[in-house]
């Protein structure tokens, strides 16, 4: 009886000096500060550039920012539209994507960036449409032919170039591709 | 008397109006966030120089000279969030997290979320953890890669957007009627505070090819 209670004693010893020893060698980052910590406040969302600051109300910014990108079309596509009418003198028709207003705001309004894993990612080149955001692309110029240039890309030619092309700094070809700060 | 109140009434308001219609591109875009480390600039999401590789950028704190570039830091209070549907339903099915924490960036993911919306719990121990770029070095950044392949910078760059926004307010205040011949970047000289991740596309599955992402920022309650 008395032995038997030993043996357990010394497995259990046993058994925790292996657990601290694994612990020791096999999870470095149990240390990690962070884990389970909990950021529950809501701050700044996006997805595609310009979005909420092109059509959200100036009342809306904040619920915009704490909606999830599931309920935004119903919120906000109808107000959307309104403004983007407004920009448009009531006279918006399509976009030389074929978009009509509804669905031009359609897809706007939900505010994701779409990417595509194969092929080139941008977000739009003439070609290839919402394949990504490269830090090259011009998103203003393509913003502004979609919202003022009509079913050609040739209407209101003074409202569909903001003629800036590109950044004032280059881009590296390599990891982190941004340019060292001014 | 009155008649002076008044103008002076109608500048402010005028000034006012002038701060309010700034199209950036989400920088400073929203009451509750501006001015604050929880402001996004901008998300860019594209191909590596590898092209088995996924890069994820998400820019906050806009608009910095270099004097104040000098002194901005990351929140600890702050967790950046990349959301990622992999099955095209508009909700999130991983996420890359990236929480600073004495001096360095932990990059967390892709994984699955505890849960979806805007209430995020740090998942697990972080795939690779880079020190922050000091402004001061920051012409030869540094970089970590983790075990499984994920890249990380964390530091201040220059603003990638450009933009003639100070024209864009003169046609949307009624003094111009279109952009100029030659434009001018508005966010030139300025900087950001940068998060940019590369991940290798095997840790982005998904059927159809395709992935829609958003970017997020929330604090701590």
């Amino acid at each position: 009886m008395k032995s038997n209670i030993f043996t357990i004693i010394g497995l259990c010893a046993l058994t925790l000096g292996l657990g601290s020893c694994s612990k020791k060698n096999d999870s470095p980052a149990a240390a990690d500060p962070n884990t389970g910590v909990v950021f529950a406040n809501t701050g700044d969302q996006v997805g595609r550039p310009g979005i909420a600051t092109v059509f959200v109300s100036a009342a809306d910014k904040d619920s915009f920012n704490a909606t999830v990108p599931t309920s935004q079309a119903a919120a906000f596509q109808t107000k959307f539209v309104t403004q983007l009418q407004a920009y448009n003198g009531g006279g918006f028709t399509t976009n030389i994507l074929g978009l009509n207003a509804a669905g031009f705001m359609g897809v706007l309004s939900t505010d994701v960036l779409n990417v595509n894993l194969s092929g080139k990612t941008t977000y739009y080149d003439g070609t290839n449409v919402l394949t990504g955001r490269n830090l090259t692309d011009d998103v203003i110029d393509v913003s502004l032919t979609l919202i003022f240039g009509g079913p050609t890309g040739g209407s209101n030619p003074t409202l569909t170039s903001d003629h800036v092309a590109a950044n004032d700094k280059v881009f590296l070809t390599t990891f982190p591709y941004e340019a060292a700060p001014w | 008397m009155k008649k002076t109140k008044l103008i002076i009434a109608s500048a402010i308001i005028a000034l006012s109006l002038g701060g309010g219609i700034l199209w950036a591109s989400d920088h400073a875009d929203a009451p509750k966030v501006t001015g604050k480390s929880t402001d996004i600039t901008d998300l860019y999401v594209f191909q590596g120089a590898n092209a088995n590789n996924l890069v994820f950028v998400g820019n906050v704190q806009g608009l910095m000279s270099p004097a104040t570039t000098a002194t901005a830091t990351f929140d600890e209070n702050t967790m950046m969030e990349f959301k990622i549907d992999n099955t095209g339903d508009n909700v999130e099915d991983l996420v890359i997290q990236c929480v600073y924490k004495g001096g360095q960036m932990y990059i967390y993911g892709p994984v699955k979320p505890a849960n979806t919306g805007f209430s995020s719990t740090v998942v697990g121990t972080a795939s690779v953890i880079v020190p922050v770029t000091p402004y001061a070095s920051s012409s030869t950044p540094i970089t970590a890669t983790g075990s499984t392949g994920i890249t990380a910078f964390a530091g201040p760059r220059d603003d990638p957007f450009f933009f003639d926004l100070d024209q864009f307010h003169k046609i949307t205040g009624g003094t111009a009627t279109g952009f100029l011949a030659t434009g001018k970047d508005t966010f030139a000289g300025t900087n950001v505070m940068s998060v940019v991740v590369e991940v290798p596309k095997s840790l982005l599955p998904s059927t159809s090819g395709k992935l829609n992402v958003w970017l997020q920022t929330k604090t701590k309650i």
